[in-house]
This record gives structure tokens, C-alpha cells and sequence, in this order.
């Protein structure tokens, strides 16, 4: 059930986070509009490795060793989205970088007024 | 409007497609081969407790270094894109004073969110931390830095030197797994230790340490070329 939520929510913030994208006109909303869809990414991906009744990747002594396959859920999901939220950083990072440097070229961060590659 | 109905077209398809895959997931109840071989194998071949640390520093190593070159990379651009025209801002608009709560809170907050950075990223390999996320804390405390004092201008030098240096011994941590062990950024260079204690998991907690360094150094550098360009 656990999964199935976080699920359904992580497809929701990708939906959210594309409509943004798509029909908002002002640059700094688009790039937050890109980080919701990432993080639904995410949230996707955590949930799929999740499996019900088992506990997190970590050996201690209430989950020793010998019995770890049984008792806990699939790392490969979590080390993967610790990954893409890293380089999720490094986009978002370099996309307001851009943005303060279009709003440097035209004054404004109006989408709609940056018309030289559209066709 | 109808580019409006365009999109909302588009995402109905796509939410379609989105609860088509939701309709059909099971979810598994055995672990895949992967994740088998990770679970049977990390306590005896790494000596990490946290497992998902021992796939990102060991298993998947070169990975993390593919990832962190790219944090580089992107701090890099990020102070070229932003460089140009700094050299006139250098003459800031007076900015208030940040005020009392903020400048004591800071100076009381940031040494400890440096310490909780420090610890979480050489517990990487026993608790859910680990470089990233030590790294992410670190910078957090140059951001509140940054907030209170935001027209004092902050080491780039220290910034580069920190980050260099870090990045200079993971490689090389790496390359004495290639030749004192299995392969490179092999943690069996140093012996594994009591499983569980601080210092075990070989070499994990040293490297885990620089790529968390080497981070919150990309992290503040990013950080502050962004602040720079306030006061315009």
C-alpha cells in the first residue's frame, strides 16, 4: 500500500511538474516546475525498490548479517536516486545560472521574449 | 487556449500511460539477483553496515566518481556563465545590517551544522549518510554564512584548494585499490576492522570523507557564485 502511494504521488509530481513547465511563461517558474517533475522521478523510483514488511539496507544488530536477504529491501534504487538527486542539484544549479544571464541579455525572464530559436 | 489544450492533452496521455504501469506493478517479494548478491555479500567482502553506502563507494565507485566530475563540471560552468562583469560589482549597494538574531544564530549555528557534516559523512558507512549528504550539510552552513554576511566576499581560493585536494585523494585512494588490491577504489586497501565499529569497511570512511569534502566545496562554490551576483 506504502509503495502504491508514494507511487501514485511521484506520477502526480511528474504531471504537476510538466504542466508547469509547459504553460508557465516566466523562466524562475519553469525551473522550479522541472525540479517538482525530478523529484516525482525520484519518489517513483524509491517506491519500486520498496517491498512490504522489509526494512531498510542497513546491517545492525536487529538486522544481522546472515539473515539481510530476507529482511531488507532492494539498495540498488536508493544508491541510484542518490545519484540523480546530486545531478538533479547540478542541473537546477546551472539552469539559474542561464536564467540570471538571459535576464542579464533582455531584462526580463519572460519566455515568450527570447524568440531567436523559435520557429 | 489551445496550446493549454495541447498540453492538457499531452499529460492526459501521459497519466494514462503513468496508470497503466501503476495497474500492472506488482511488487516483488524476493530481492532480484542484484540485490541478492549485494545483500549476501557486503557485511563479508566491504564490512559496511549501510549497504547502499558499500554499492556507491565500492561496488558502483567509478560511478561516483563519474558523478562527482559532473558536480564539478557543473560548478565550473556555473562560476564561467556567472564570471563575467563581477569585477563591478565588487562596489555593492549598502545592504542593512543582518540584525542581531540572524548574526548570533549564525555564529553559533554554522561551527555545529560543520560538525554535523562531518559526522554524517564519516558515518557513512554505518548510519543513512554518507558524502552527498555531509557534503549538501556542509554547504548549508556556508549558505547561512552567506545570508548573514552577504557582502563579505568568501575565499574562492580556500573553495578550490579544499576541492582539489579532495578530489585528488579520492583518485588516489582509487588508484592504490588498483595496486594493493582487487581493483581500483577497492576499499580492501586498509584492513576491514571490527564490523559495525568506526573504523571498519577499509578504506570507505577516508574516501567517503573526501567526496564529501570535494561536494561541500562544489556545493559553496556554487553557492556563493550565485550570491555574487545579488546587489546589482
Amino acid at each position: 500500500m506504502m509503495a502504491e502511494v508514494a507511487m501514485a504521488t511521484g506520477f502526480m509530481l511528474v504531471l504537476i511538474g510538466l504542466y508547469g513547465a509547459l504553460t508557465n511563461r516566466n523562466i524562475l517558474r519553469i525551473i522550479v516546475s522541472f525540479t517538482l517533475a525530478t523529484t516525482g522521478v525520484n519518489l517513483v523510483m524509491v517506491a519500486v525498490g520498496y517491498m512490504h514488511g522489509r526494512t531498510a539496507p542497513i546491517l545492525d544488530e536487529a538486522v544481522p548479517a546472515a539473515e539481510a536477504v530476507a529482511r531488507i529491501i532492494d539498495p540498488l534504487p536508493q544508491a541510484l536516486v542518490l545519484t540523480a538527486i546530486v545531478i538533479g542539484l547540478g542541473v537546477t544549479t546551472l539552469m539559474l545560472a542561464y536564467a540570471y544571464k538571459l535576464h542579464e541579455s533582455k531584462g526580463s525572464l519572460d519566455i515568450t521574449k527570447f524568440t531567436e530559436l523559435k520557429w | 487556449m489551445i496550446r493549454h489544450l495541447a498540453v492538457l492533452l499531452l499529460l492526459l496521455g501521459l497519466g494514462a500511460a503513468f496508470a497503466g504501469l501503476m495497474a500492472g506493478y506488482t511488487p516483488d517479494e524476493e530481492l532480484n539477483l542484484t540485490g541478492r548478491y549485494y545483500a549476501e555479500n557486503t557485511a563479508k567482502d566491504i564490512g559496511a553496515a549501510n549497504i547502499v553506502t558499500a554499492i556507491i563507494v565500492t561496488y558502483r565507485g567509478l560511478d561516483t566518481l563519474g558523478e562527482v566530475t559532473v558536480l564539478f563540471l557543473t560548478a565550473t560552468i556555473v562560476g564561467m556563465v556567472l564570471a563575467r562583469g563581477r569585477r563591478e560589482r565588487a562596489l555593492q549597494l549598502e545592504l542593512p545590517p543582518p540584525g542581531e538574531l540572524l548574526e548570533t544564530g549564525s555564529r553559533l549555528l554554522a561551527p555545529l551544522i560543520l560538525l554535523l557534516g562531518a559526522y554524517v559523512f564519516i558515518n557513512g558507512h554505518l548510519t543513512p549518510g554518507g558524502g552527498f549528504q555531509g557534503g549538501a550539510i556542509l554547504a548549508s552552513a556556508i549558505l547561512l554564512l552567506l545570508l548573514t554576511y552577504p557582502t563579505r566576499r568568501f575565499g574562492h581560493r580556500m573553495i578550490t584548494v579544499v576541492e582539489s585536494v579532495s578530489g585528488l585523494a579520492f583518485i588516489s585512494l582509487g588508484v592504490l585499490g588498483l595496486l594493493f588490491a582487487g581493483g581500483f577504489l577497492d576499499n580492501r586497501i586498509l584492513p576491514l576492522g571490527e564490523y559495525g565499529s568506526i573504523f571498519s569497511a577499509g578504506a570507505i570512511p577516508i574516501i567517503y570523507a573526501f567526496v564529501g569534502l570535494k561536494v561541500g566545496a562544489e556545493f559553496s562554490s556554487m553557492l556563493v557564485n550565485l550570491s555574487e551576483t545579488e546587489g546589482k
